[in-house]
């Protein structure tokens, strides 16, 4: 240790801050690999978006209006590829590298070239991606981009996949090597770094839900790379894991990706969870109420996560026995979550409220989580979801889960610590447009998603009956109006970034706790050189 | 059905909020908001639980909201300066556990008794085999009541004109492709009501009677789904699942479902119509399908290659058009037009070959189409879009090909 501290004492004397495009791609300092998840995860974000928008152009009305339906399927794919692995993972990833090494009160993370590493593999991986979807914009869908679905269930994606499937196995290999090793960077930097004193039950609630977040990323990747590299061999060497004609099994490959599939959604959901445990007291101003329980109710729901993924696959076939156990599973699921909501709502109660951003986002999150937690209820009754399955109610429930569940809390999570990364407010006026914009807009459009849904409108549907148009118009008005609202974002945070607006102090928010706030705004380059002494 | 007080509140709250909207019995029909109840004693069950559990749901989440708001409004700064400072409460934290557990197993327990009777198929008198395509159905009439030699079997096509579902309004880029790019800037001809929804050969079956349907694809996984009989069972190549229906005499009439499993291209283009008719006519109608079963195919052969082009153009549309391209250009599928595929004699053969026994993407049409309609779709193919090989491909050669 000693001869890496006196190399790192020596690298400081020669150059403090390095500059301009040295200073991003050879970072190793975790407040800019930081500022550049986050940058690109927003710029995934609109990319996603304006597909969304492709997507609710042509359901605007019954008949095909802008896009071949061959197109819209590569749009509804690569739009939520993008959306999971390019906007939500990195998104919480940035703030896991911004807030980490702060919130332990250690210099930077364990594994700072690894870091540099993980984030710039991930340009590469959505250049390949977004490189296909081009080739087919620009070659009037000829090769197409790939068409199955953001779940490629095989053989759709194995034996009649386009030539551009290998293009997104390369890159789905590529993702999860970045996450994989962003897993390991912090739960090496959690279980070496904290600052004397800072016990594990002592940790914010935000390092803990990420901590298992990443063991869950851990083992849960590689059953992914698996899975991708399985179709490759299918496609290119002989193999039949998919194929019923050889052997195999293409319920096999539903197995395997849900397995992978299941506790990713806890991936992106269970870091919102730590970010919102930490703006409600703040302007509650009352610590959280159940921290104990808060941990243990993480942990249990990604233990339980490795337990239900056959409740995307009830209409397989299984057997009576396994669809009662995966429902079982399933349902027990909302009890930790239950708690968890029940927690926030105590932690509100008999506190001093106030409603600054972040906290409305935060209120935004647990109303709306909250929905779609119980709208996934409904989708664990087997019977019923016979019928809820592969529609637009799923649709709907899991775009709450996701949009108004993670990304809100990743939009109140930019709000609370914005002062921070950058040194001055977040406009007051903006911020509040983006607010009041993005919960209405959201609610017109995936609100009636249910209704659509119930009313027998399969997903994926390029085209629909006309019984459906009156509320899908309504739901594209709703869209084109959220993806407009987040223009107000870029706004903010370009402002930000330009150091425009009022400055910021080293604690901005009156009611927050923690050792970000102990450092000035902006955060300077290197923090907590000399551990901080946690009482 | 069990009929507790709470269901039948729960019906009655429900019909409340959609008094005023038409029951929908006809699927075409504007929906009323909730899910559909179906025909069948199981889809009924389905929307029973549906409503409980919706109620259950919607009480949980009122509650929730409610202490959120009376939260924000009470224990704002502005009335109470000075925040508590409690942080936990044993008592509290066990009750909103077993509470919960509690009311999942009130939901589970109806909800186990559904699943297992709708996994009961046995005793049924119509079995169907279902058969999904890229972008159709088959139907294949096994047994009924003591007949297990029925021998009849369909392909059931979406008929909805291109012309009402293809209204482009840009003319490059990314639409639209073949044909569709002469229809930019027209105007498109009204919708039918059963628009994405009419197809020529409906799926027939008699009321009263248990129908088993077993369930699979002959390429990528498809979902069969009628709505009104509850629930959709995946189409999986090289496995057969099973479900069943049955429709109570009185019912009769049309149902419609649509495909729910994403199966490519035009995955949202293939409607499942069913038609169910009383016992009586189903015998009537089986009996005539049986008949025209066993004469066999006809084998006549073409008179020339005029009548064989004339055919064959008419088949091209409906089954090759959409991957080939309306003019031999290709799309998803190969082109024809000038391609050494179909106009060079050494692949003549081969011609016969991929469309009797398919290819890699091709299917196999020698179920879908008779011998006829195959050698006039090849003669058509190696003599139309500029083609000019003079090949006339007759019945017999089709069929001799194994």
């Amino acid at each position: 240790m000693s001869t890496a501290a006196a190399t790192h004492d020596d690298h400081h004397d020669h150059h403090h801050a390095p500059t301009g495009l040295k200073r991003w791609l050879f970072s190793t300092n975790h407040k800019d690999i930081g500022t550049l998840y986050l940058w690109f995860s927003f710029a995934m974000f609109l990319v996603g978006g304006f597909m969304a928008m492709v997507i609710r152009a042509e359901l605007l009305e019954p008949g095909m209006q802008f896009v071949d339906p061959e197109f819209f399927n590569q749009m509804t794919t690569v739009h939520g590829l993008v959306m999971v692995f390019g906007a939500v993972m990195p998104a919480t990833v940035g703030l896991a590298n911004w807030m980490i090494p702060l919130m332990i009160g250690a210099p930077d993370m364990a594994l700072p070239r690894m870091n540099n590493w993980s984030f710039w593999i991930l340009p590469f991986a959505f250049g390949i991606l977004i490189f296909a979807v081009l080739m087919s914009a620009f070659g009037a869908g000829n090769p197409s981009a790939p068409n199955f679905g953001w779940t490629f269930y095989a053989p759709l994606s194995t034996k009649y996949g386009p030539a551009s499937t290998d293009l997104f196995i390369l890159s789905v290999h590529m993702m999860g090597i970045s996450s994989i090793m962003g897993a390991i960077n912090v739960v090496v930097t959690v279980f070496n770094m904290r600052a004397p004193g800072m016990t594990m039950m002592k940790m914010p609630l935000f390092v803990w839900t990420w901590l298992i977040t990443a063991f869950l990323l851990i083992a849960v990747i590689p059953v992914l790379a698996g899975v991708v590299t399985m179709m490759l061999t299918d496609r290119h060497f002989g193999t039949s894991f998919f194929d019923a004609a050889g052997g195999g099994d293409p319920v096999l490959f539903q197995h395997v990706f849900w397995f992978f599939g299941h506790p990713e959604v806890y991936i992106m959901i269970l870091p919102s969870f730590g970010i919102v445990s930490a703006i409600i007291p703040a302007f509650a101003r009352k610590p959280l109420f159940g921290y104990a329980s808060m941990v243990y109710a993480t942990a249990s729901i990604a233990l339980l996560s490795f337990v239900v993924w056959a409740h995307h696959m009830f209409t397989v076939g299984m057997p009576l026995a396994g669809t009662l156990f995966f429902m079982y599973m399933t349902m027990l699921i909302s009890v930790p979550t239950g708690v968890k909501v029940f927690n926030w709502v105590a932690t509100m109660w008999r506190g001093s409220m106030t409603f600054e951003l972040p906290m409305k986002w935060a209120i935004a999150f647990v109303v709306l989580f909250t929905c779609g937690g119980l709208s996934g209820l409904m989708l664990a009754i087997t019977p019923v979801d016979f019928q809820y399955h592969d529609t637009y109610f799923v649709v709907a429930h899991f775009h709450y889960v996701l949009v108004t569940g993670a990304i809100f809390s990743i939009f109140a999570a930019a709000y609370y610590w914005l002062p921070k990364w950058s040194g001055v407010m977040p406009s007051k006026l903006l911020g509040e447009l983006h607010f009041w914009n993005s919960l209405i807009s959201a609610n017109l459009l995936f609100f009636p998603m249910h209704f659509v849904g119930l009313a027998g409108m399969p997903r994926r549907y390029a085209d629909y009956a006309l019984q459906f148009a009156d509320y899908n118009f309504w739901i594209s008005i709703g869209g084109f109006w959220f993806g407009l609202s987040q223009v107000i974002f870029l706004v903010v945070a370009v402002r930000c970034a330009m150091k425009k607006g009022e400055p910021a102090p080293a604690k901005p928010w009156e009611g927050a706790e923690g050792l970000e706030w102990e450092v000035p705004s902006p955060a300077p380059f290197h923090t907590f050189d000399t551990p901080p002494v946690i009482k | 059905m069990q009929s507790t007080l709470f269901h039948r509140a729960a019906a009655g709250l429900t019909s409340l909020m959609i008094s005023g909207m038409t029951f929908a019995s006809d699927w075409t029909e504007r929906s009323n908001l909730d899910l559909r109840p179906g025909v069948t004693e199981v889809s009924q069950e389905i929307q029973d639980l549906h409503t409980t559990v919706l109620w259950i749901v919607t009480v949980i989440g009122l509650l929730v909201f409610g202490l959120i708001v009376i939260s924000m409004i009470r224990h704002r700064r502005s009335k109470n300066p000075n925040p508590a400072t409690f942080h936990e409460n044993v008592f509290l934290e066990v009750l909103w556990t077993v509470i919960p557990f509690v009311i999942l197993i009130a939901m589970a327990v109806p909800a186990t008794r559904v699943l297992v009777q709708l996994d009961d198929t046995a005793e049924s008198e119509l079995t169907v085999k279902v058969t999904g395509y890229r972008w159709k159905w088959s139907y294949e009439y096994l047994t009924y009541e003591d007949d297990n030699d029925i021998g009849v079997s369909f392909f059931s096509n979406m008929t909805t004109p291109p012309e009402q579902y293809n209204n482009p309004v840009l003319s490059g880029g990314l639409f639209p492709y073949g044909t569709a790019k002469e229809l930019v800037g027209k105007e498109a001809p009204e919708k039918n009501h059963d628009y994405q929804l009419s197809v020529d050969n409906k799926l027939i079956i008699p009321s009263g009677q248990k129908v088993r349907f077993l369930v699979t694809s002959d390429d990528v996984i498809h979902s069969f789904w009628v709505p009104d009989f509850g629930g959709k069972k995946d189409a999986i190549p090289g496995f057969v699942n099973e479900t069943w229906a049955l429709v109570p005499e009185g019912k009769e009439g049309t149902y419609y479902g649509q495909c729910a499993e994403l199966c490519g291209k035009n995955h949202a283009f293939m409607p499942i119509a069913v038609e169910v008719v009383t016992q009586d006519d189903f015998k009537v109608w089986i009996a005539e399908e049986k008949e025209k079963a066993a004469s066999g195919p006809d084998l006549t052969p073409f008179s020339g290659l005029d009548q064989a082009m004339e055919e064959g153009q008419q088949v091209y549309a409906t089954a090759c058009a959409l991957c080939h391209g309306a003019n031999g250009e290709g799309g998803i599928g190969l082109p024809f037009a000038g391609s050494d595929f179909a106009t060079k004699s050494e692949h003549l053969n081969e011609h016969i070959d991929v469309l009797v026994n398919g290819r890699a993407a091709m299917p196999a049409f020698k179920a879908q189409l008779t011998p006829r309609q195959i050698a006039a779709v090849i003669t058509y193919e190696r003599n139309a879009f500029g083609n000019d090989t003079g090949d006339l491909i007759q019945p017999a050669d089709v069929n001799d090909h194994e």
